[in-house]
């Protein structure tokens, strides 16, 4: 898979990029800013991107910046977002436009290998990957909507769903059996008025239910 | 405030016979010493200063004679306007004279503040002027206390100067009289004996008083021209502010650049180690022997547990997102964090300093600590809202309450920070619940 890195840390960059090449990932272009990064995208048209939010020269968001600049011009690369802290805005601005191909991970998720591969390699197939700490944060805002009759567990398995995991993977984290997910998701989706009519999709609108206010349900 | 006029010293190596021989030395040189005469010199030289308002004040009158009501008003007010205008400068000049000559030195009042409503021209300077009682300490020194106590000084210069004449033309007539017996050119009738003795007593007697003169001169003008009691309070309160400000923005500053150093340095080298460790442990599972992997495995472990912790650490010290994304982001972490299930609402419209989100930020994280730890809540509700120039803290849990300021050092850690930025601090927490935490912080618009 043909991937970018834009890190500023050295160390880091290097690493990533070894990491990466081992487990199967061709690093086409590893960057250490914003400009140089959406010229290797431009050059390598890449499928997969990952860039962290604080790069030179201003160290605040500029890689945030690039990643929406890279989502608006070429809508077919998946985005990984690398941060040091969890800001909401940063996450909704990046769901604002599409929720698919977009993952966003504080930067120590990195240490746990197999669990950072996984959420690219989801990532980079259209899903997405939020880190449970934005969606701890996303769901703290949400007061008097919809969600808000859901019970704490059916809440857990939202944000689980949001956080990009299929119901096996749910049923894992929460150590319960896959039919009681399910379960769970049904009741989600009759408190949140998804018919069945709307098949698979449902899942795709209750994450954007869970996600509103930040602009994603009504741009989608 | 004037160097000690007491004779003698009260170190220990000097026995008791030195010290009185001493006393007396200095008693029998007193009217001969450099203080007597420096004393007298300040003495005169204040007579010229306390004549030169007195004269301003007499000008007008002496100019126009006030024949009708009008000059009078008129006349009136040009002298208390000169007056007042002269007190500044007089003071200025005091202080140095008082400086120069005496080694005293009186601290500079601080300036006199505009009332707002000033519109910045003569009437109103004046008026602010006739409204300090600064002018009028001023006034009282120049026009009152400082020529009573010059006058003593110099009544006491007078009859100094007047006995020692008296002793010294007795003396010469005396030699005259008695040694080269020229007796019938002089009418002399010879010194009376009690005038002898009186200007004797008068020649050691004058300094002193011009002595004490200048000693209670000095006293009253550091009392009538420095800064007032209130001032100085005002100034010292003032200064400790200042001081106070710089010492917890230093605080922050150096909290800010460790963590700095730490994402910088350990952070990020601690992310790629454990990333190495992580990768080898992916990798090389099926090469390595079972202790190998194992080890590789707890490796990895520690190396994430690490991370976490330095994190936790990071976020304690100075949160990166306090200081880039303000108190709104900052706080929606730790709510999001926290185990109790947080409503959180941040009305801050505007960025306020640093100093004030960071006192905020630590309060509502040792507040949500507390919820966590001792309340047993089921849930906790911020509210932080900006309501002028007053940051408004709220956090209220539905937990067991009884918590006290006086017996837990976190609430009492929550007051001190409080207080440090001049915040207010209030708690309620019957017994049963619910407990408020309720902290106002003032911050500068």
């Amino acid at each position: 898979m043909r991937t970018v890195i834009a890190e500023d840390s050295v160390l880091l960059r290097a690493g990533l990029t070894k990491l990466l090449e081992t487990t199967g990932f061709e690093v086409v272009a590893a960057v250490h800013d914003a400009d140089a990064l959406l010229t290797a995208v431009e050059q390598h048209r890449p499928e997969l991107v990952i860039v962290d939010v604080r790069m030179p020269p201003s160290f605040t968001d500029e890689g945030i910046r690039a990643a929406l600049v890279i989502r608006q011009q070429w809508a077919d690369v998946a985005i990984m977002v690398l941060s040091q802290y969890v800001e909401e805005r940063y996450a909704a601005e990046l769901l604002a436009t599409r929720t698919t191909g977009i993952g966003y991970l504080l930067k120590d998720r990195v240490a746990d290998v197999e669990v950072f591969l996984e959420a690219l390699r989801r990532v980079a197939a259209g899903g997405t990957a939020l880190d449970p700490e934005v969606v701890a944060q996303l769901l703290l805002r949400r007061h008097g909507r919809p969600t808000d009759r859901l019970t704490a567990r059916e809440r857990e398995v939202l944000s689980l769903m949001a956080e990009g995991r299929s119901n096996a993977g749910i049923a894992e984290c929460l150590v319960v059996s896959e039919s009681a997910v399910a379960k769970h998701i049904n009741s989600i989706f009759t408190k949140l008025n998804l018919s069945a009519a709307e098949g698979d999709h449902r899942r795709v609108l209750a994450v954007l239910h869970f996600l509103d206010g930040t602009g994603a349900a009504d741009r989608s | 405030m004037i160097r000690p006029y007491t004779v003698g010293s009260m170190s220990s190596g000097i026995t008791h016979t030195e010290t009185r021989a001493r006393a007396l030395r200095s008693v029998l040189a007193g009217p001969w010493g450099r203080r007597a005469w420096r004393d007298l010199g300040f003495t005169v030289l204040s007579a010229g200063l306390n004549l030169l308002p007195l004269l301003v004040m007499a000008l007008p009158w002496i100019l126009f004679p006030p024949i009708s009501f009008l000059a009078v008003l008129t006349c009136a007010f040009v002298s208390v306007a000169a007056a007042v205008a002269l007190c500044p400068w007089l003071t200025v000049l005091r202080r140095g004279c008082f400086y120069e000559v005496l080694g005293v030195r009186i601290p500079k009042p601080p300036t006199i503040e505009r009332s707002p409503e000033s519109s910045g021209g003569v009437w109103s300077a004046l008026r602010d002027h006739l409204r300090s009682p600064r002018t009028w300490r001023q006034a009282c020194y120049h026009l009152v206390v400082g020529p009573a106590v010059n006058l003593l000084g110099l009544l006491g210069a007078l009859a100094w100067g007047a006995a020692l004449t008296y002793l010294a033309t007795s003396a010469v007539f005396w030699v005259l009289v008695h040694v080269f017996g020229m007796t019938e050119r002089l009418v002399w009738a010879g010194a009376e004996l009690w005038i002898v003795l009186l200007c004797a007593i008068l020649v050691y007697l004058g300094p002193w008083i011009v002595s004490v003169a200048v000693r209670v001169d000095a006293r009253a003008a550091s009392e009538l021209l420095g800064p007032s009691r209130a001032e100085q309070l005002a100034q010292r309160v003032a200064k400790l502010t200042e001081s106070r400000a710089g010492a917890l923005d230093a605080a922050d500053v150096e909290r800010r650049r460790i963590e700095r150093d730490l994402h910088d340095g350990a952070q990020q080298r601690l992310v790629s180690l454990a990333m190495n460790l992580g990768l080898a442990r992916a990798t090389l599972a099926d090469e390595l022997s079972e202790p190998a992997r194992r080890a590789l495995q707890e490796a990895h472990e520690e190396a994430k547990e690490a991370l976490t912790e330095l994190r936790e650490l990071v976020r304690g010290l100075h949160p990166v997102v306090l200081e880039d994304r303000g108190l709104d982001a900052a706080l929606s972490g730790i709510a999001a964090r926290s185990p109790v299930p947080v409503r959180l609402t941040v009305d801050v419209p505007r960025r306020v300093s640093s100093t004030v989100e960071a006192v905020g930020y630590f309060i509502v994280s040792e507040a949500l600590a507390n919820a966590n730890k001792h309340a047993r809540a089921t849930a906790v509700q911020v509210d932080v809202r900006l309501d002028g120039t007053v940051l408004r803290i709220t956090v209220t849990d539905d937990g067991i309450g009884g918590a006290q300021a006086s017996r837990g050092t976190g609430l009492t850690g929550l007051a001190q920070r409080a207080a440090s930025v001049d915040g207010s601090f209030g708690i309620s927490s019957p017994l049963g619940g619910p407990t408020t935490i309720k902290v106002d912080l003032p911050c500068e618009p």
